[in-house]
């Protein structure tokens, strides 16, 4: 408890206001506090906020500061072999500068092809929508400073992106791991998320054999990635996999798909669809199946047919729990690792390296502060990307329900 | 209107038009297709010889190719105790983080979803010069005992100093982020640090040290999972139990997790699969002894390439317990007992 005072002070829960229950029912303990027992059990209910959340907090606390600072400092330094050993010598910037202009800049960033129409297109659109989006906000009601301050950095991080996408992918460029990794994260989540909804509305529904189907869908999610990286490569085997005959059919044997970027990429991003749909999947069931019947039943007894119930009740009250599920997702997805090194490493070239992948390569090759440099830089990014998504959308999503 | 509802939910929600059901049972069968068709190419690749394996693709046993049991003999017998203690450290680490992370991250939900904490500023300025306190300490040669005393005392000190007058601060939901944001920074950059925490613990290579790490990293999945999971617990449900002179503790125990459960469970499930199936922390914080299944399943990648047969044969014993588990627990997602509750 000694430890556990301080700290709760700081904490300064406000009375609990959101059960107003909870006070009466505390006053009531002092009121009626016959015993020493029941008046130790109000004081105890007191610090109950403290109770519930600490154990949490400092669990995340020891395990979080420790290797954040640890590995802030490697990407400031360089492993150096001197005598009698290693040391860590401190280079300031310099392996953050290798990655964004220097000699990594390529495999990290890419390489930027000639502008097209095409591409010009695509970035006038984004640009546009991004200054219109921009515009809207500034004529609402609800504006402020801070919010303004903060959808800036959100459209100049946008744009970036957006840049770096379109000129390395669609301009004929050669995309770094920084993109490869958005592009994994992007389409994945999508169809991950379009799917695991898809099959949860599906299995909801009063058929029979449906709990067949509901433990045949998690089983993917329960090989471990490993596994399902080499599985992968087993299936997709263009002389020994099952789909042989497909190859022998389009005329693939000798064309590996493992030489084609493309080709590659999309083998890694169908390992990770298949892998992951029923995390998303399984959040989503549970989800719609803590639903109220009763709304459902309502809306169908005043004549509304099954689209207009799931647009205007079942989608909007999952919306706290896809949001959830996604933001997982998207912490994850970028995290990505076992399928691009298992399956392709990487290859061809770079073609299929995600960011963990490019760290994990330099870091055997000792180079442990790039490593940590590029494991900084996949941190900024998703936390770019988490803290925009969860102010921009799941706070609104939230807030609704 | 409750009773005409409840007499109308056998109508309503059984009946599916016929066309709708056979469309959904041709999607149904698609996608078990697709997630069964590598399970089936993993277990018959688990029954063939290399030979069988390297000569092209063989679909169906008795036919294509003779079936044995080399694979799972050489893994059970010939291996055997290094089969069998991967698997017992497997199912103990995961069964155990699993639970503690279950426990403390559905506590920390409930007290964000429905307690207000406010942590200022000043509270958190404070800290942070405690761990650079500890920090250049450290740096400087102290060793670390002493630097985590003496940056927690001027913790204390600047918390009930300067810290008390900075009133604004952070709410629930910058608490959630926080947690969660634990989870951005890839594995492959703290490995290093976790190591050295541990040699300094001396727990490396035994269930102490994973379990801690699992329960330390997997418990913003949990929190996050609950939290939407309590929001859709009716209020008036807790309120009238503090009415009737419940203490917070007793709510929760007693109105708030049984009501959960669905969510629980589900929760429960893909911590233990994420615990089951970690493969980079393991790598790290193991070698001989509280080494890991996802190690061994690695371990088949010999020399001479992957020895898919040996793989396969691992791959499947690995995911038969939680298929198990899957199919006791999967009852408890489909009651959907919140539902009966709020009836009831």
């Amino acid at each position: 408890m000694s430890l556990a005072a301080p700290v709760h002070e700081s904490l300064e829960e406000e009375d609990l206001p959101k059960v107003s229950g909870y006070v009466s029912a505390r006053e009531r303990g002092f009121r009626t506090a016959a015993s020493r027992w029941r008046s130790a059990g109000a004081r105890l209910d007191r610090f109950a906020g403290a109770v519930f959340i600490l154990p949490a907090v400092l669990v995340i606390l020891a395990f979080s500061i420790f290797p954040l600072l640890a590995s802030l400092y490697v990407s400031l330094a360089r492993l150096s072999f001197s005598e009698g050993g290693v040391e860590l010598k401190f280079v300031g910037f310099d392996n953050y500068a290798k990655l964004l202009v220097g000699i990594d800049h390529v495999h990290f960033l890419g390489l930027a092809g000639p502008l097209t129409p095409v591409s010009v297109a695509v970035l006038l659109a984004g640009a546009a929508l991004i200054a219109f989006w921009l515009y809207r906000y500034s004529r609402d009601q609800a504006r402020s400073v801070g919010g303004f301050a903060g959808r800036i950095v959100v459209a100049l991080g946008a744009g970036t992106l957006l840049w770096l996408v379109v000129t390395t992918v669609m301009s004929s460029g050669r995309p770094g791991t920084l993109v490869v990794t958005v592009v994994y994260v992007g389409v994945d989540v999508t169809v991950q998320y379009l799917l695991g909804l898809g099959l949860a509305l599906l299995v909801v529904q009063h058929l029979p054999g449906r709990r067949f189907f509901r433990v045949v869908f998690l089983l993917p999610m329960m090989i471990t990635p490993v596994g399902v990286a080499y599985l992968f490569r087993m299936l997709t085997d263009t002389s020994k996999g099952p789909l042989y005959p497909l190859w022998v059919r389009f005329g693939l044997t000798d064309v590996s798909w493992v030489t084609n970027p493309w080709g590659a990429r999309l083998a890694v991003m169908i390992g990770d669809v298949w892998q992951w749909t029923p995390f998303i999947f399984i959040v989503l069931l549970a989800a719609i199946e803590t639903l109220p019947h009763e709304l459902v039943e309502a809306a169908v007894v005043d004549g509304a047919n099954r689209w207009q119930v799931f647009w205007r009740i079942t989608f909007p009250l999952i919306l706290p729990a896809s949001s959830t599920v996604v933001l997982i997702r998207l912490i994850e997805g970028f995290k990505i690792v076992d399928l691009p090194n298992v399956l392709t490493n990487g290859g061809p070239g770079t073609a299929t390296e995600s960011l963990t992948l490019h760290a994990y390569t330099i870091w055997r090759a000792l180079d442990i502060g790039g490593s940590a440099a590029v494991a900084y830089m996949l941190l900024i990014v998703v936390t770019f990307v988490g803290v925009s998504y969860v102010n921009l959308f799941r706070r609104r999503v939230t807030a609704m329900a | 209107m409750a009773i005409l509802s409840r007499g109308l939910r056998s109508v309503s929600t059984t009946t599916i038009s016929f066309p709708t059901m056979v469309l959904s049972y041709i999607a149904l069968f698609a996608w078990a297709f697709v997630v069964l068709f590598p399970l089936y190419w993993l277990a018959i690749t688990s029954l063939k010889t290399p030979l069988d394996v390297n000569s092209g693709p063989f679909y169906v046993p008795f036919r294509d190719f003779v079936p044995n049991l080399d694979s799972w003999h050489y893994i059970f017998v010939d291996l055997g105790e290094d089969t069998f203690r991967p698997y017992l450290n497997t199912v103990v680490v995961g069964l155990t983080s699993t639970t503690i992370t279950v426990f403390i991250g559905s506590m920390a939900a409930y007290g964000l979803v429905r307690m207000r904490y406010r942590v200022s500023f000043g509270a958190i300025a404070s800290f942070i010069s405690g761990v650079a306190i500890a920090a250049v300490a450290v740096v400087f040669g102290a060793p670390w005992p002493v630097g985590v005393a003496a940056g927690f005392a001027v913790f204390l000190l600047l918390l009930n100093t300067i810290a008390r007058r900075v009133k604004p601060g952070v709410g629930n939901d910058d608490i959630a982020f926080w947690m969660i944001s634990q989870r951005m920074l890839p594995p492959v950059a703290v490995v290093i640090p976790i190591y050295i925490f541990f040699q300094q613990l001396q727990l490396l290579d035994t269930w102490g040290a994973l379990i801690i790490a699992y329960v330390a990293s997997h418990l913003p999945i949990v929190v996050w999972l609950m939290r939407d999971y309590f929001q859709s617990v009716p209020i008036e449900l807790e309120e009238s139990a503090a009415i009737d002179g419940a203490s917070p503790y007793r709510i929760f125990r007693s109105i708030v997790l049984p009501l959960a459960v669905p969510g629980l469970v589900a929760t429960f499930l893909f911590v233990l699969v994420f615990a089951w199936n970690e493969y980079l922390i393991a790598l790290f914080l193991t070698s001989a002894n509280a080494q890991t299944l996802p190690l061994t399943v690695a371990a088949q990648n010999a020399t001479r390439g992957p020895q898919w047969w040996y793989m396969s044969v691992l791959i499947l014993i690995m995911i038969g317990p939680v298929i198990a588990m899957a199919i006791a627990l999967e009852r408890f997602i489909a009651r959907g007992l919140l539902v009966g509750a709020v009836k009831g």
